[in-house]
């Protein structure tokens, strides 16, 4: 596969997923903002978009953090700015990806002016996820499980790892209780494989770990990590230079097991500072396989001095 | 029909001065269009508008567009089908393909032992002062001895239904992606006609396309690698490129993803390098290598001319191509097929004055009022001036223009380009076209893509029709392909086979409503237990 094809991909997949995962976050913050009667909105805004990395003043508005996160066209942490980037990507790699995800992805961009200033946020979080979840579905039924479907993977699932971290970062806003430990399985559409995998209430404890470390839920963050490292594997195969994928999947590993082994309580009362551990463990392990199989810009240009 | 008292789209379509291919001047329908004419007659014009409008939009959802002024549009195509009758096609498919063979033996000629000058037939001057000659690619032999794989070849039909050749195309001629693409969303729109219509398929392109450069690759290569070079997504025609590469099952590589080492061609992939043995390359020859042609281009990979030179890779169609395309050399080209071919043209030029020749340009200068002025090296309807619809100023310009340089310049009368109904704010309209085959030689054969992109000029009188200038396109249909269906039986053999096959079932689950007996048992019992309350 060519390199810069299997960039694109491997951004197809980040990018899909994080409109995906910030209309979750999204929906849960409007959500939590509506319900906590003492809740100090502007602190809460500006703490949502530090989640997000977005430099901010300290007191935004609720219109600031739509336009940021949701329809800022130019924007790669805002939905509509991913969503079109991803389209773009699809539209570089357009001879390897197939048809119908190509088409998802095409019509997907085309309804988003539909929606810029929507009165009603939510029903554009509900149709982006369906967007998200229509790519998924169709690039799963008709992509061949080779490097193509392997790097849209990789992507997907790192940043599917990087999210539900940011995610559960939300639980300590500033100027707020923020969401509680059920409106975060929620947002995960993780509640109800949580009630048949754990049979009990919702304790903070048992939650934490269930989007943490289970082993099976596919919107638990050691799940992302393990399955991005197993695909890195995949993609390296039986290949010579296994330096920079193996320090990438080491990055992984290494945040996962630290999840995995760490009790529950500590990694709660620590929260904030861990799940930046994970993120930095995802921003590392993607920076490695950028240098590993997508060249650097040096690289590509040409000198005419050296003829 | 013409006592018809309810109005179809049909009403009021009255051809103009120039051939109408679906209408003669009676106002008798022709015999091609005959289906067509009937299967829109039974429509309301918003029914008709409304079909316009689907298609435009499933053109946008797939992205079927092209990039003009920086913006992407969806690409026009017409509701209505431009159709060649059976007869017609079998004058212009071998017109055609012996253009393209003359072409061929003609750049073998001039890259090779120039006899076409030594003989006399060519002037030498016209070969040294062409900006598409290349002197670097003089003696170099192609794999299979084919410089054109890809062409197309521009046809005009006159006032008198002449099917003339207008324009050579044989260094990268583009649009075949939209004879694909419009073949498609036809036959979604109008399933009917094609089922009875027997219309020639377009499919297969794309299969002849690949075996064709699969059989130029260099000597000694059993699997080729081929790829398709493309000058990057921002390109006008980037849509077809990627067409074509994923219909043909090969890499689309820019020329960043391209190295050279050692005279050889390698891509860039996630497993190391790959060697690359044909390039069926959609990039000018100028940009194609800063070594060989233009240092400042970032589209091309530097190494290839010298790569291929050693013969360890084919690039399609060759470089230096440009030498038979422009519009001067076209001026010579029946000459040159009697000289290669000892064949008759079989599809007539278009009266051309050659400019460099003093009572040529004399008498043009008169006339420049009623002629169209052309220039040699132009492409996409840039540069054209009609003398009809010119100001004064506009024809002293051109005046000017010839005088400095009369080998960039040739004139033409006014061919008034048959036309064909076309949906317009005004329902339907006769509207000029001209139609472009694509050919692909394969070193044995040339085949001819039955059909070709037809091109449209939307507005009223227009004759220039590149897509460019605002022109659409029509799907092209050649009749007399296959035999019609649902006319005869299926042949015996074939009902033999049905016959000696045995079905499996499909399973269900056994509890579901339409798994059978048991099922509809309970279900009989549940409604006989609550009736009687």
């Amino acid at each position: 596969m060519l390199s810069r094809i299997a960039e694109s991909l491997f951004w197809i997949g980040r990018y899909v997923e994080r409109a995906d995962n910030t209309a979750r976050l999204l929906d849960v913050h409007l959500n939590v903002l509506l319900e906590d009667p003492w809740v100090d909105e502007p602190s809460a805004n500006a703490s949502i978009l530090s989640v997000m990395n977005i430099p901010h003043e300290d007191q935004v508005n609720r219109d600031d953090v739509l336009r940021k996160l949701a329809f800022d066209v130019g924007s790669s942490a805002s939905i509509a700015g991913t969503l079109t980037a991803a389209r773009e990507n699809a539209r570089r790699a357009r001879e390897v990806i197939s048809t119908e995800v190509w088409e998802a992805l095409n019509t997907t961009r085309m309804g988003l002016p539909r929606w810029t200033r929507a009165s009603r946020p939510h029903e554009y979080f509900v149709w982006v996820r369906e967007r998200a979840a229509i790519v998924w579905g169709l690039s799963s039924a008709t992509t061949s499980r080779d490097d193509a479907w392997h790097f849209m993977e990789l992507g997907r699932s790192l940043e599917r790892a990087d999210m539900i971290a940011r995610l559960l970062m939300t639980r300590n806003l500033e100027g707020t209780t923020g969401p509680n430990w059920t409106t975060l399985l929620r947002t995960c559409s993780a509640h109800e494989a949580y009630l048949r995998t754990v049979r009990a209430l919702v304790t903070e404890e048992r939650a934490a770990e269930f989007l943490l470390i289970d082993r099976l839920f596919p919107r638990s963050i050691a799940y992302n990590l393990d399955r991005a490292e197993t695909i890195l594997t995949e993609i390296e195969g039986s290949e010579s230079n296994r330096v920079l994928a193996g320090r990438a999947r080491l990055a992984l590993g290494r945040a996962r097991t630290n999840l995995e082994y760490s009790p529950v309580r500590d990694i709660l009362d620590d929260l904030v500072p861990q799940m930046h551990e994970v993120q930095r463990a995802c921003s590392t392990a993607s920076d490695l396989i950028r240098d590993r199989y997508f060249l650097p810009a040096a690289t590509v240009a040409w000198n005419q001095e050296a003829l | 029909m013409t006592d018809d008292v309810a109005s179809t789209p049909w009403t009021g379509y009255a051809p103009s001065a120039a051939w109408d291919e679906a209408m003669d001047v009676d106002g008798r329908i022709r015999e091609p269009y005959a289906r067509v004419y009937a299967e829109i007659d039974r429509m309301s014009g918003d029914d008709l508008v409304s079909r316009a409008e689907a298609l435009a939009n499933t053109y946008l959802a797939q992205g079927v567009t092209f990039d003009h002024a920086g913006e992407e549009r969806p690409f026009p195509l017409d509701i209505v089908p431009r159709v060649i009758g059976g007869d017609e096609w079998d004058i212009i498919s071998p017109g055609v393909s012996q253009r393209v063979k003359a072409l061929e033996a003609f750049l073998a000629d001039v890259y090779g032992s120039q006899h076409c000058v030594t003989d006399g037939i060519v002037p030498r001057r016209l070969i040294a002062t062409s900006p598409h000659f290349y002197r670097k690619v003089a003696g170099v032999e192609p794999a299979n001895g084919v410089r054109v794989h890809v062409s197309g070849i521009d046809l005009v039909r006159d006032q008198h239904g002449i099917w003339r050749v207008l324009e050579d195309n044989v260094r990268v001629p583009s649009g075949v992606s939209y004879v694909l693409s419009n073949r498609r969303a036809m036959s979604q729109m109008f399933p009917e006609m094609f089922g009875a219509m027997g219309i020639r398929p377009v499919l297969e392109y794309s299969r002849r396309l690949r075996a064709s450069l699969a059989k130029s690759a260099p000597e000694g290569v059993d699997d080729p690698t081929i790829v398709v070079l493309t000058p990057g997504v921002y390109n006008s025609a980037y849509y077809e490129h990627s067409l074509l590469a994923r219909t043909m099952g090969v890499e689309l590589v820019e020329g960043r993803d391209l190295e050279t080492t050692n005279g050889r061609v390698y891509m860039r992939t996630t497993a190391g390098r790959r060697r690359v043995d044909v390039i069926y390359r959609r990039v000018d020859d100028d940009y194609l290598d800063p070594v060989a042609f233009r240092s400042d281009s970032a589209l091309g990979a530097p190494g290839l001319v010298t790569a291929a030179r050693l013969g360890n890779v084919t690039i399609a169609n060759a470089i230096g191509n440009g030498v038979a395309d422009d519009k001067l050399m076209y001026t010579y080209m029946p000459d040159l097929i009697r000289y290669y071919l000892g064949e008759e043209p079989i599809l007539p030029n278009v009266d051309t004055w050659r400019l460099e020749e003093a009572d040529a340009r004399e008498e043009v200068l008169d006339r420049l009022d009623e002629l169209v002025v052309k220039p040699v090296d132009g492409a996409g309807g840039k540069g054209v001036t009609i003398g009809p619809r010119a100001s004064k100023d506009e024809l002293a310009q051109v005046r000017d223009q010839i005088l400095r340089d009369p080998r960039g310049w040739i004139a033409q009368p006014v061919v008034q380009l048959s036309t064909v109904p076309t949906l317009t704010d005004d329902g339907l309209e006769p509207r000029h076209v001209d139609l472009r085959p694509f050919a692909i030689n394969d070193g044995e054969d040339v085949w001819v893509l039955p059909g070709g992109l037809t091109r449209v000029a939307l507005a009223r009188g227009q004759l220039i029709v590149n897509s460019s200038q605002g022109g659409g396109s029509k799907d092209t249909w050649v009749l007399g392909g296959v035999r019609h269906r649902g006319s005869s039986q299926a042949p015996p053999e074939s009902r033999i086979e049905l016959s000696g096959m045995t079905s499996v079932p499909q399973a269900a689950h056994p509890e579901d409503n339409i798994a059978g007996q048991q099922a509809q048992q309970q279900q009989q019992q549940r409604t006989q237990g609550s009736e009687p309350c």
